[in-house]
Order: C-alpha cells, then structure tokens, then sequence
C-alpha cells in the first residue's frame, strides 16, 4: 500500500506549529518520531492531508531532573531509547525505565518518541499505562500559555487524549520515586514487542512494611489504561509480603469489578480478566521477593 | 492533492546528493527508486519486518518508517555503504560461515541490526540476542543460526579486546 | 552450534569477503587423487552477494518503458458486479490503461484446476481477471496501469464499482452440507472425494481391545515469504515474445502455463527467476494477478511489473491447512495399533488452484496418517470444500504437518489410556528397519526406512530419562513440562506420479548441462531452482566432485528457461536428489570428454589419467600434467593440434528422472520440550530436536537450516498463525500486526542429528529435506504441550494451541 497524497511542512518552532495548526485545523496531524503515524498512513488507516513534523524543535528534546518537589521531566521528543539509557530515569522513574524494554523493537525505539506514544493514546501501549500509575503531568503548550493535565484526566478514550485544538503535547512530568514507594512493570504479549494481551503498571506507597496507598494501572484491558480503584483500595492496609503468587479473593473479586476488558483476536474479554488478576497476583509476589 | 516535493540534501554512503522529492515518499523508496540502492528490501511498508533498515546518522532505523525529506541534512547509510566503509565485513564473514542466511530477503536490515548488538551489546547472551533481532523477520533460518553468527562475533570482539586490555592496565599502573 | 570443522575458511581479517578458495589439501582424498566435496558443509560462496545487498529481486529490476500495475480487489467474500466504470480512474496523472476482466479474457484465457489422478475432482474456470462476480475478499476484478505504482494506488480509489453483495459459505461443515453453493454449474461445493478402505477393516475395529477418537482442528494458516510475490513482464511484439521475471520456483511450469493462457509459441516464451525471497510453495502456483500481469504486457507491448503488497499477499497469496479430522485408533491392550479411522474435511478457496489442484493437500493426509506404523487396517474418507476465502494449495510440507499431527497425537492418547510410556508405544508399532520395501497401509511403497534407528538416536541426543526424570521433580512443584514425539515420512523426489500422470505439464525429471570454459571453471546450467535453500551451493559441490575441480572453480546457474535444461524446478524436496543426480552425471560424462582431450593432447592412455583440483593427473602418482585452462586453451583455440577425425565435447547434458518408486520417502522423528503456565496459557519452548534420514547428505550445513527452518514454520502453525476470518469471509488479522509469525525471541534453540540411508534409486543417494522440519514440528509440540497438561486434565485439540484455547481447555475461562 502506498500513502495518500499529503503536505509536509517542517516546523522549525512552536509559535510556528500553531499558526499552522490554525491555519489547517483537524486536517493537520503532528509528526513526531512517525513510529505510530507512519505506519497507519502507509496503511491508509489514517489519511492527513498535512503533516507538521515538530522533529526539529530542541527545545521538546531532553531529560531533566528537577529538585524540590523531586521531579523528572521528560521532553516529548525524546526517544524511547534516551529514555532507555538514561541513568535518570533507571534511578528516579525505575516503572518508566522497567517499561520502555517492552517497548516495539530496537529500530522503533531509535525514533520513536514518548510525547508520540502518549499523544496517540493506544491502550494497549505503554506508557499511557505508566503515566496513569504515576499520575504524570502531560504538559500542553498552545499559542500564549500551557497547562498541565493529569495522566487521570488525559487519556479519555480509544486515541482520544485531552488535547485539544491548537495544544501540542510539550512535555511529560514524573515525581520522582520515593524511598518508600515500590513500583513495577509487567506485560503478558504472545511475542516480544507485540502489543500486549493485558499489562500492568504498580506504583504502591508503603508505611513500613503495610501499603499505605496502591495504584494500579492496567493497559490493553479496555479503550484507555484503566486505574483498578477497587482493587487499589483493597490493597491498603495489607502487608507487603505477599507469599503466593495468586490473589487473594477480595483482591480478585475487587479486580473484577473494576474491569470491563474487551476481546481481540486472541483472547475474549473474560480470559483479559482472568489474565489481568493472573499479573497482578504475580507481580504482588515478585515485589515482595525483590523487596526482602 | 499536493504532490508536493521538496529540495532535499543528505549525504547518501558518504556521497552528497541533492533530489527533488515527493513528500510522501518513504526513505526506503528514495533509497530504492532514486538512487537505484536496491540492496534495502520492502517486506511490509508498515514498519513490522525489518527488512528496509537503514543507518541515519548512525542510527538503526526502518526506511519505512522515516520520510525521506526528513533525511534532509542527514548522512544515510545502506547495507552497500556499509559493506564499502567495511564495518560490516566481520558479521557478513560470520553470516556465511554460519549459513544465517538464505533468501536474503531480511539479511540486509538483519545485519544492520547485528552491526547496533555488536556496537552497543558487546555482552549480549543469546536470549539477549534474540531478543534484539526480534524485530527482524526472518522466515527461512529460525533465527539460530543467526544467533550463532552474532555470537561468535561477540565472541572474537570480547577476546580481542580481552587481549588489548592487561597492557592498557598496566599502562594505568593498576595492580594485577 | 559449532561453526563447522573445517572453519575458518573465510578469514575473518582480509580486507574483503573472500571468495571461498578451499585449499584440496586440507580435503580428504579418495585414495591418491580426486577430491569429493559431498558431505561438506561448505558456506555458500556463491551467496554472498545476499549479504552485501546486492541480490536482484522482481522488484529491484528495471526496464525501459516499464510501467506498474495495480489490482482493484474485491471487498466482499462473494458479490455480483453490478457495475464497473474505469473511465475516472484513466484519467488519473500517470495512468496508462486502466482494464476489466473482459478486457483481459480477450488475451488470456481461464483454467481449471483439475487433474486426471485426482478421481472426480472439480472446480470452476478462473479468470486472470474475474470479468462477473469476486468470490472471494481480495479477488482482483479491474487493474490500472500508471508510471509509478503510486500513481496506480491513487488512481484505484476513482474506479467506480457497484457490488451485489451474494450469500457467502465459509464454515467447511456448512459448504459440505451446500445451502448455498458456490458454483451454481457444479451443483454443490465439493470439489473432491476420496475414500479407502482396506480389507476387513471393520471386523478388525469391532473386534479392538481399545479405541481412542479424537476431533482435531486446524487453523488456516499462510507462508508469508519475506519477499512478496512478483512479476515482471516484458513482451516484445516485434518478436511476439514474452520474457518473465519471476518470483517462482518452477519456472519451464510457468513457461508452458504462459504459453498456452497467453497464445505465444512455447519456446518464445521465457521465464527468468533471479533471486527469490523465499517461497515455501508458495510461489509454485498459478496466480490469477500474475497471469493478469504477463496478459497486459501483451496487451500494452512494453514491460510490466506487479509486486503484490504485504496486505494484498494476506488475502491473495494461498493459504492452506484448514482442516477438521476425526481420527479413531484401534489397538490392542498390548499396545498394537490395529489400525486408523480417518475422516477430513478440509476447506478450500472458491477455486481449486492451477495447475496442481488444491485436492492435493487432503489427498495427503490419506495416504500418510499412520506412516510409520506397520498397522494393516486403514479406512479414511475425504471432503474437500469450496468456501469463500482466499484460495488454497500446496504450502511446505502439504499435508504431512496434518497427518503426523493427528497420528502422532493420537498414539500418545492411546499410550495414555493404557499408561504406557508413549515412547514404548512407538517402539511396538513402528515399522522395523528390516522390513524394507514394504508396502503401507494406504498404498504408498517405502524403499527403505529407519523409524527405530532414529528413535534410538532422538533419546540419546535428547537424554529422555532426564529429561522425563526432570518434569516429574518439577511437577512436584507446580511447574508443567511436557515431552512431545512425532515420528513421521515425508515424501521427496516425486516421480511422474504426484503430477504428470493426472495430465499436469509439469516435468519429474531435471537436466544439468555443463560446461569446461577456456579458463579452466566450470559454468553449470540445472533446470532446479534456488530460493535460499542452497540449491545452487549443492550443486557447485557436486560438479566439483565429479568433474575434479575445486568448489570454488564452479559457478551455477539456475532459474532461466533460455539457459538450462528442462525440468520441474522446487518443490516437494526434489532439488537435491533430483537435481543433484543430474549434475553428477553430467559431471561425470563431462569428465570422461574432458580426458578424452587430455588423452589427445598428451597422448597418454585414458585410463591412466584422472582429474584432480583443475588438472588432468596421473592417476596412479597424483603428478600434475596438464592444467585444465590448457585442455580449455588447445579444444577451443587450437583444435588445429587435435587429430583430424577428433572433436572435443566440453559441454554436457544430463538428465534424470526418478522411476522405481512413486515417491522417495524419507523419515525422521522430532521431539518437543515444552513449559506451559496453566495460569496464562503461555507455552514456552524450551527446545527442539529433530533426527531425519534423508540419505545422503551434500552440505549437512544447509540440510540442517533447512529442517531448523522448516521446523521454526511448523511451530508457527501449532502455536501462532492462523488466517482468521470473519462469518461473512472477512479475514479480521491480514496484517504482520496480527497474523503472527514466529519472531526470534520465542523460538527455541533446535538440535539436528541425521541417520543416513541412502537412496538406492541414484548414485547419489540424496532423498529430500527442505520440508521434514515443517511435517513433524505440529504434532511434536501438540503432543508436549498435552503431555504438559495431562496431569490437570486437559487437552488441545485445535491449532493454533493458543492462550486463549489453553486456558479453555484447562477450565480456568469458558468456551471451547
């Protein structure tokens, strides 16, 4: 398949990318690392009639560590392999870091971009899943100002993101991981790089050994990450030192009143479920044991 | 309909070149229809096989998936480029001798990726390997011989530099 | 996996890839001279070019004037066309003729894929263009011409067509039982039946001890070959000749094929196969788009290519292996195996595919289940299907993973219901290696096998007490490992019988020419072709060794039907013992006239000399006496020295045809060790051992890659591919997204050891190989992932054995 016809322009700043995105309105679609995009357009799965590739613009580039709150942000630019080897990350953001190697494939992870991956909003992607576990800020710019949204309030639906006409996705916030937080990253997909069956990203605070409050967040479950809020709450209180890898029951009930999963091709919507209380009941032990 | 095209200037194996180019065209078809470099193959167009992959500035990338006006002011390098700078002839020496080729189909894009393990992966085990050209489609070797072929390239690297390294410490002044 | 004995043969520091120079010194010697490169595994030289990017596929070609051709696929798995208007489409910047299949049938006309041995098989004609209704989603119904492909695609979205949507069939049950039929001419949708019955088979089976019955399923599923299907046609009207660059393993098929479809004399007709990506069987089939392709080149007098795109080759390229099998066995409480009770119901495309037919495949699994036991009692029935999904046909190892799958998983529920070892059922049922030639139970003769020796060498190399001894220690924990076997046959070296004799122009025997040039190389023609499968490297090995050069003094052609002898090409593991044959007595003749010049020249005896590493040699000491570039220089550029009454004949022609047995059969047994989660459904390889006799082995180096990836496919088929269509013939996963084929990571290490009979049909010895790892890897991984859940209760009987059918299998999810 050969793309549809489209126009290219090459925005060499962000002023630039608005008046463009004026100008051209939905017709006009961001190009980042292409990772996402261009396949879909060479599909003719999604036919923009004009493409501002945003690539050049330094600025949206870069890893930066801030102090006090403890914060790493990360701009939309940035590959996943800079995010793969940064040592800021692996050290402040480590269920980022635990993420990114399931990320595609070494060539994809050369161009692709984190500010692309969020801004597309696969559900089944994931760091749409982390950002939710972390409750990231997404930083949108628009022509004269910027907000913050949170990674609860972004990911509104399948591709459907909180940005809104006129906004590019600049950068993303994370709190640094604190001494007393635990986080992990597991995903279930039939071949490496595949997208995953089901996924799940765990960011839990502990007070001495109890957990003090849980997030879990599920990707390729339903049309965005899902937070399991009941199973969340059922979590705080209990001990961190789980000794089996299989959930106990009020957990496993709570999972399965917080997910609604759809089927694919491969597995229907109650075997996402089982699959689901499966990772978390294993990641819970696989916690505890690096924890000892 | 904008057919539009633009002035592009890169460098192509070490070669300036200036084109006028569709802007829809992919790296991969420049590469190809363009400047007649056919050794980058086109398995999928969507970014799956591997089989288009390219170095960009240095970089392991797929053809496909790169536009190629954005290869303006970029050096690109082929699996022919490549093969004539030389820093391919270790793994191509390896590949034959492990027969981890057959319809060289993949074996361009394959090897480009086996040029980034053994440039950036100087340790990779073999599950680690596998899961590095696990982005390469290959479906007349399995994959093993493959695999041994990377391997024993890791291998040789780590001894010769096994062999450099006791003089380079002692230079140093470190205790043995 | 060791790099080879004698490695190093390619030095790792020259500034170069070095032509591989093997020095004869270092090769062992046939008593004082001569040399024989068969049996070593020598890297393929010849090759290289692939790794350096610089190979010639379809689509790396150029020709003047040459435009591209695009097809407008149909939508619907079965509709009407009620409307076609091209006229928008040709005035699309680019375009050059836009056409339907009226147009095209005007050039081109229909098949039928149909065979005389094939009792009873029909099928609708098909069009290279379908001129009335698409009966399956992706048949082409209009094609546009432009300058760029690209301008071809842009230009398809202004064809305008008006579809009437029909009732499609695309349950195989459904198709059988013909509520809506297909072709309304053939009255239902079988296009073919068999049955077999051996002599008091029913007393036999009521009269059993014990019977085990089982449904298995499998999924559709396709080759996809890295490089995609392609063509390019060049027809030239001032010679009213037509040259064919083709992604295809039998080119003189294809040649005749053109010929006949398109009204061009034979012989003006040639098909030219440089590199090809890979095939699998894939690309030995007659494609209504590429015969839609050579037919607009005739038509638009200039050079025309199509390269099918990856999403087009999902819907169009042959699919295969859609089956539903109820075997029963019979057995004794002792463990004999009485006999089988076979009935398959295969679904094909809406079209029986020319010129092999697509009754092939299930004609298969009638005559191999149950292979290699010695059982007396057989009764199997066939249906095969129209449905209206992308046609089918033979695809690697055609019917054999089918068969040795149900075999192999039914003897292991039958050692299961009686608790013994499955290892020890086989030991009692397979035929035993003195009991050649033997006559099986389905008809088919067997040469000579060795089914014992080869299970004897799979448990030592596999050490099977450990390892069973390990899945019991690791079942005490939780952990299910399971050992899985597959004995299988496999059929090579087809003679006239798979084919010819059912009216198929398509040849059984193969030549080589060779030929001694001036310089002192070897230029060999073969009519069997290459797709990475090291065809040409085996032959380079064989005409060294017959003729007495060295190997890197040989260079092959293969794949041109204006250069090489006529033949059949690739396809059912044919090319080494087929075409091998035929390069050794090539090579031998070519020796004999070779030293008929030498004896002139030197006015020594023949038969004291002999050739050896390029020079005619005394054949008792070895001396070097004469350079063969000399024997080269004098019988081309000095004939004037020669006697009067003598002419030398330095090229040769060889053909052979395999004749005593329908088929050569080959066997071998594969063992797969297995992990399954019984919580995700996930089955982990843990690794894969294959022993095969294929006789005598040319380059073990290439015959082992060949099995390792033939094996990687068949694990595809039994753990991940399956083309999945929708009720109304959509196929829902047509992409490398979602049709998953096997990747690196999740495939396992495979070791490879042989047995070796050889062939007594050739002086060779060769049988084939290219298909044994795909045959038996289905049934070996089944059986280890039912072994794995056996102690839980459950059992897959449908492939892909994937997480989902696992997991319902087990209990844990619902369905199934």
């Amino acid at each position: 398949m050969k793309n549809e016809d489209f126009k290219y322009i090459k925005a060499t700043s962000l002023e630039e990318v608005f008046a463009l995105q004026a100008k051209y309105g939905e017709n006009a679609q961001i190009l980042a690392g292409g990772q996402s995009l261009i396949p879909m357009i060479n599909l003719r799965m999604t036919s923009p009639a004009t493409l501002i590739d945003i690539s050049g613009l330094q600025d949206l580039k870069g890893i930066t560590h801030q102090h006090s709150p403890g914060r790493v942000a990360i701009g939309a630019l940035t590959t996943h392999a800079q995010i793969l080897n940064s040592k800021t990350v692996t050290e402040h953001v480590p269920l980022l870091a635990q993420a990114v190697p399931h990320v595609a494939h070494l060539a994809i992870r050369n161009s692709g971009t984190i500010g692309g991956s969020l801004a597309l909003a696969d559900p089944a992607a994931e760091y749409p899943c982390v950002a939710l576990a972390l409750n990231a800020q997404v930083v949108l710019k628009r022509k004269g100002g910027e907000r913050r949204v949170s990674a609860e309030e972004f990911f509104q639906g399948l591709y459907k993101t909180a940005i809104e006409p006129g906004e590019v996705l600049t950068a993303v916030e994370f709190l640094e991981v604190a001494q007393n937080q635990r986080t992990f990253f597991t995903e279930l997909a039939r071949r490496k790089g595949d997208y995953a069956l089901v996924g799940l990203a765990i960011n839990l605070t502990l007070q001495g050994s109890v957990i003090s409050s849980a997030r879990l967040a599920f990707m390729a479950l339903e049309d965005r990450p899902v937070l399991a809020k009941q199973a969340m709450k059922s979590l705080v209180g209990q001990s961190f030192n789980s000794t089996t890898p299989h959930l106990s029951a009020n957990v496993s009930d709570a999972l399965r009143k917080d997910i609604s999963p759809w089927g694919d091709l491969q597995v229907t919507g109650e075997t996402k479920s089982h699959l689901a209380g499966v990772i978390l009941g294993r990641a819970l032990f696989e916690m505890a044991v690096q924890n000892v | 309909m904008s057919d539009q095209s633009l002035e592009i200037s890169l460098r192509v194996n070490s070669q300036e070149v200036n084109a006028q180019v569709p802007v829809r065209m992919h790296l991969a078809e420049f590469l190809r229809e363009s400047m007649d470099l056919t050794g980058s193959h086109l398995g999928c167009e969507y970014g799956a096989c591997g089989a288009c992959q390219v170095h960009v500035d240095g970089l392991l990338v797929r053809g496909c998936l790169t536009l190629a006006v954005q290869a303006q002011g970029k050096h690109v390098e082929t699996v022919e480029g490549l093969t004539e700078k030389g820093v391919l002839r270790e793994l191509q020496n390896a590949f034959l001798q492990h027969n981890a080729f057959q319809c060289g189909f993949c074996s361009s894009g394959m090897l480009i990726t086996a040029l980034e393990i053994t440039n950036h992966y100087p340790n990779a085990d073999r599950e680690q390997i596998r899961d590095l050209i696990s982005g390469n489609y290959c479906r007349c070797t399995g994959y093993q011989s493959i695999v041994d072929a990377i391997e024993s390239v890791l291998k040789d690297q780590r001894l010769r530099n096994q062999l450099s390294a006791p003089k380079a410490q002692s230079e140093m002044g470190v205790d043995k | 996996m060791n790099a080879p004995e004698h490695a190093r043969l390619i030095n790792p520091h020259s500034e170069h890839l070095e032509l591989l120079e093997v020095p004869s010194k270092t090769l062992p010697a046939e008593g004082k001279v001569g040399q024989s490169y068969i049996g070593q595994s020598i890297p393929r030289s010849g090759a290289k070019k692939l790794l350096e990017g610089r190979g010639s596929y379809v689509d790396d070609l150029r020709l003047p004037r040459l435009v591209h051709v695009v097809y407008l696929r149909s939508p619907h798995a079965h509709a009407a066309i009620k409307s076609l208007d091209l006229r928008d489409a040709l005035k699309q910047p680019g375009v050059v003729a836009a056409f339907n299949g009226d147009d095209v049938a005007k050039f081109c006309s229909p098949w039928v894929g149909v065979l005389g041995h094939l009792k009873g098989i029909r099928s609708a004609h098909q069009h290279a263009i379908s001129p009335e209704r698409a009966c399956w989603q992706g048949e082409a119904v209009a094609a546009v011409v432009a300058q760029t492909r690209r301008q071809a695609v842009d230009a398809l979205d202004f064809i305008q067509v008006e579809w009437e949507v029909l009732p499609c069939v695309t349950d195989m049950q459904s198709s059988l039982d013909a509520k809506t039929v297909i072709h309304p001419e053939l009255g239902d949708n079988l296009c073919f039946s068999r049955d077999l019955e051996t002599p008091e088979f029913a007393k036999a089976f009521a009269n059993a001890d014990c019977v085990v019955e089982r449904e298995y399923h499998f999924g559709r599923h396709t080759g996809v070959t890295n490089e995609p299907r392609s063509i390019l046609a060049d027809y030239n009207p001032a010679e009213h000749t037509l040259c064919v660059y083709h992604s295809t393993q039998a080119p003189h098929m294809m040649q005749d094929i053109f010929s006949r479809h398109l009204g061009i004399p034979e012989s003006n007709v040639r098909v030219i196969c440089k590199d090809v990506g890979g095939s699998f069987g894939i690309k030995v089939h007659v494609y209504a788009d590429e015969m839609a392709t050579a037919a607009i080149s005739v038509m638009l007098k200039r050079p025309v290519k199509f390269v099918a795109d990856r999403l087009e080759s999902f819907i169009t390229d042959i699919h295969a292996r859609e089956h539903k099998v109820r075997i029963k066995l019979a057995f004794t409480k002792q463990g004999d195996i009485i006999g089988f009770d076979l009935n398959d119901l295969t679904g094909i495309g809406p079209y029986s595919v020319y010129p092999r037919t697509s009754g092939i495949e299930g004609n298969q699994v009638v005559n191999l289940t149950g292979g290699p036991y010695k059982h007396q009692h057989y009764k199997a029935h066939l249906d095969v299907v129209f449905t209206n999904k992308n046609v089918t046909c033979q695809y690697r190892g055609v019917g054999h993973p089918i068969a040795v799958a149900v075999t192999e998983c039914i003897v292991d529920e039958a050692a299961r219901a009686i608790k013994m070892d499955p290892v020890e059922f086989r030991r009692r049922n397979l035929i035993a290696d003195d009991a050649y030639p033997y006559t099986f139970a389905s008809g088919l003769k067997f040469e000579k096998l060795s089914h014992h020796q080869c299970l004897d060498k799979l448990l030592d190399t596999m050490d099977y007490k450990a390892l069973r001894a390990e899945q019991a220690k690791l079942r005490g924990k939780g952990v299910y490992r399971g050992i899985g076997l597959a004995a299988m046959i496999e059929v090579t070296n087809p003679s006239p019988a798979f084919y010819g004799v059912g009216g198929a122009r398509i040849s059984a025997q193969d030549g080589a020419t060779i030929r001694l040039d001036p310089g002192g190389m070897l230029q060999v023609m073969v009519s069997v072709t290459e797709q990475g499968q090291g065809t040409e490297a085996i032959f380079t090995q064989i005409a060294a060794s017959a003729v007495g050069v060295d190997v890197g003094a040989v260079r092959v052609i293969t794949g041109d039907t204006g250069v090489t002898p006529y033949g059949g090409g690739t396809w059912a593991s044919r090319g080494a013992g087929i075409g091998g044959e035929a390069v050794l007595r090539a090579g031998k003749a070519l020796r004999s006239n070779i030293l008929d010049v030498a004896t002139v020249i030197l006015n020594i005896d023949k038969s004291l000399l002999d050739i050896s590493c390029g020079y005619i040699v005394d054949k008792l000491t070895g001396q070097e006496l004469l350079l063969l570039s000399e024997v080269g220089r004098i019988a081309y550029f000095r004939p004037d020295t020669l006697p009067m009454n003598f002419q030398s004949e330095l090229t040769v022609t060889r053909h052979y045809t395999p004749r005593e047995y329908g088929f050569t059969f080959t066997n071998g047994i594969q063992a797969s060790y297995v992990e399954v989660d019984p919580d995700t459904g996930f089955v982990k390889l843990l690794k894969h051992w294959c022993i095969e006799d294929c006789g005598t082995l040319i380059n073990p180096m290439l015959v082992d890659e060949q099995i390792r990836g033939g094996i990687v496919q068949g694990i595809g088929g039994v753990l991940f591919e399956e083309c999945i269509y929708s009720e109304d013939g959509q196929l829902m996963n047509g992409s490398l997204a979602d049709y998953l084929v096997p990747m690196a990571s999740e495939m396992p290490d495979i070791v490879v050891g042989h047995i070796s009979t050889p062939t007594k049909t050739s002086e060779l010895g060769a049988k084939g190989a290219g298909e044994a790892g795909t045959a038996g890897a289905p049934g070996a991984v089944m059986n280890a992932i039912n072994d794995a859940l056996a102690p839980l209760g459950a059992n897959v009987t449908i492939q892909p054995c994937t997480p989902q059918r696992i997991l319902q299998a087990l209990g844990k999810v619902s369905g199934g």
